[in-house]
């Protein structure tokens, strides 16, 4: 049998900056993952995914990601995607820094 | 030391000059990332997790104070104000802007510094012992074959897309401090009846298959090393496995194929080459020998170092831990430790960099070196200057004395910014040094090399370091995998599984436990961990780690 499928959001590098992005419901790129649309059907899931690497001038590497969905919009399953959504853990550099100053 | 002919200059400025234009096309939308992606890994230019990376060469580990403060500059403008000083001697800006990267390669430029070759499938930065041209140990100084095989492999038409990247090291001494025996290409300056020539070691390598490299010939004499090596590439270049990226390197190769095949294939290849080198490769090796001559040693005393020695301990301490012996008399080789307890291993501020260029210029001859170690070496120091040296540092956090000891640890960047990483690095290094300097035991454990890896491509080194560590991801939790007994000298060894992994929060405390055991079995503080573990082997290490029982069942792992 076929693996269900799990609620997953779409990531990727802006390509000026290489900052970790997701993609909204109305199609715009965010930098924050509580922007992010939670995408639960596999079909849409694949069309989006498609039509967002196509978006070669605007960002890198797009990708499907598991996410769960969360009190603040999607949470990241496993350990790497929430290092993406926050930066390194030697440094406030990244995520962590720059978007407590925009907040 | 080196410096650019105009040749060199004019190649390095064209270099750049394309590049911008790949940039300016890549974000114009006429290059897609799969046309660019190879153009910018040739410069160096690597996405990572959170941002752009730019690996800048550090040619066999030497710089100057001028270099140095323009890394810092660099550091300062276009990224957050430090670098970190890899295991290649490559020095890393992990936040680059893609539009800035042209500039910054340009700046490079100014101090005859670039990023070719950092990365793709080409001859990355060759590198050398860090105490290259002031070790007393040494038979020649590496660097100028180094320069030598910079120059013959920047841009070479036959090896600009090998299966695999290719990596060359080189040692002057028997002593080996450039880890030969883990490059695909492993050169050895020895001496025969009063002539120098190469051993040359092929076939090493870390990463998911690790091997010790072997000798392929055990004397090459200058004059046949540029076609000899040249012929080693090239039969790799036609043999080694494009069809599967695991098996492309060569020790692979040499594994599948055997080294006497190999050799074989090599001389019947060397006759060809050897026709082709018309002798300007030994004209040009002259020319760059004479530039890496040693600067004037002055002899004086040295009663201020002995002065400071016997009145100041934390002074002493230093002493004993960061200077080696030094080829001329009354002078010092200084290691400035980047490992700070608590600190990013490799990690330098623009701050300490100026610090670090401006002693170098004052009381060093202006020489500097980026050790695999990932700490700074002040090659040249006159032993009267270690005192107002020392106090220099320290104001700026850079007199750590923990050369060689357990918090000088090698890490790679791991999971904080590797984007091929299974698990983090840095922060286990730097738990590892705060939790030992808590302990106030790091001098009396003594010699020991902590090497740790986030994923199985080990930039880490961690098989050879005598505790290794690797990160991995088991089922979506960090994971770390201890091996012990590495060694990363001349008569290498690869260090064993001690069994299953650790969690993050479990790893500490493991490695507490682990020289605990040491402490309590070694004969004495003059046996160093390494040796211990060689005279009673893995077993009180295991009890330690898992328990009586549970070392028993481990005992397959």
């Amino acid at each position: 049998m076929p693996k269900p499928f799990t609620p997953k959001v779409i990531t990727a590098n802006a390509l000026l900056s290489g900052e970790v992005v997701y993609l909204t419901a109305d199609d715009r790129w965010s930098p924050h993952l509580s922007d992010a649309d939670l995408l639960t059907d596999e079909a849409d899931a694949q069309v989006r995914l498609l039509d967002a690497e196509k978006r070669s001038h605007e960002v890198v590497g797009v990708y499907l990601v598991d996410m769960v969905p969360g009190a603040d919009g999607p949470e990241p399953t496993h350990f790497r995607e929430a290092f993406r959504r926050t930066g390194p853990s030697n440094y406030a550099h990244g995520k962590q820094a720059e978007l407590k100053r925009s907040a | 030391m080196y410096s650019y002919s105009d040749f060199d200059a004019a190649f390095v400025a064209e270099r750049n000059r394309q590049f911008r234009a790949q940039v300016e096309r890549r974000i114009d939308g006429s290059l897609t990332e799969d046309e660019f992606k190879p153009l910018r890994l040739m410069n160096g230019l690597y996405l990572q997790l959170h941002a752009y990376m730019l690996r800048v060469a550090i040619p066999y580990g030497t710089l100057n104070s001028r270099q140095m403060h323009k890394l810092a500059d660099i550091a300062d403008r276009w990224d957050k104000g430090y670098g970190h000083f890899t295991t290649r001697q490559n020095i890393q800006y992990n936040w680059p802007q893609l539009r800035d990267v042209p500039d910054m390669l340009d700046a490079l430029a100014e101090v005859q510094m670039h990023a070719i070759q950092t990365s793709g499938n080409t001859i990355r930065n060759v590198t050398a012992d860090h105490f290259a041209g002031a070790a007393a140990d040494e038979v020649a100084d590496p660097r100028p074959v180094a320069e030598l095989i910079r120059q013959w492999s920047t841009d070479h038409p036959e090896f600009q897309f090998l299966p695999r990247k290719f990596k060359v090291a080189v040692t002057g001494s028997p002593n080996d401090r450039a880890v030969t025996a883990a490059h695909d290409i492993g050169l050895r300056i020895v001496e025969r009846d009063g002539e120098i020539g190469y051993a040359v070691l092929v076939g090493g390598g870390l990463g998911r298959t690790p091997m010790i490299g072997k000798v392929l010939n055990d004397f090459v004499p200058q004059a046949d090393l540029l076609p000899y090596i040249e012929a080693v590439v090239s039969v790799w270049n036609l043999l080694g496995r494009r069809d599967n990226k695991y098996k492309a390197r060569i020790k692979i190769t040499l594994h599948e194929h055997g080294i006497d095949e190999i050799r074989r294939l090599v001389e019947d290849r060397f006759a060809e080459t050897r026709q082709a080198f018309n002798g300007a490769d030994l004209a040009l090796f002259d020319a760059i020998k004479a530039q890496f001559a040693a600067p004037s040693f002055t002899k004086r005393p040295i009663s201020d170092f002995e002065r400071a020695y016997e009145s100041d301990p934390v002074f002493r301490s230093w002493a004993d831990t960061n200077l080696s012996d030094h080829r001329a008399e009354g002078y010092a080789i200084t290691e400035i430790s980047l490992k700070a307890h608590g600190a990013t291993p490799g990690d330098a501020t623009s701050d300490q960099m100026r610090v670090i260029a401006d002693i170098a210029r004052e009381f060093g001859h202006d020489e500097l070196r980026i050790s695999h170690e990932q700490n700074i070496v002040l090659p040249h120091v006159h032993k009267a200057d270690l005192p107002v040296i020392h106090a220099r540092l320290k104001s700026h956090g850079l007199a750590t004395a923990n050369i060689g000891l357990i918090s000088d640890i090698i890490a790679c960047p791991g999971m904080d910014y590797c984007a091929l990483a299974t698990a983090r690095s840095i922060p286990i290094a730097q738990q590892i040094a705060t939790r030992f300097d808590e302990l106030k035991l790091e001098h009396e454990i003594g010699a020991l090399k902590i090497k740790i890896s986030g994923c199985i491509n080990a930039c880490g080194h961690h098989h050879v370091g005598h505790i290794g560590i690797l990160g991995l991801d088991r089922a979506g939790v960090e994971n770390y995998q201890i091996t012990l007994g590495g060694d990363h000298r001349a008569d290498m060894a690869l260090g064993g599984r001690t069994g299953p992994g650790f969690s993050a929060e479990e790893i500490i405390p493991a490695i507490e436990r682990l020289i605990g055991a040491y402490l309590d079995v070694r004969e004495g503080k003059d046996e160093p961990f390494l040796d211990t573990y060689k005279r009673v082997g893995m077993a009180p290490f295991k009890t330690a780690l898992y328990g009586a029982e549970d070392a028993k069942r481990t005992k397959a792992a």
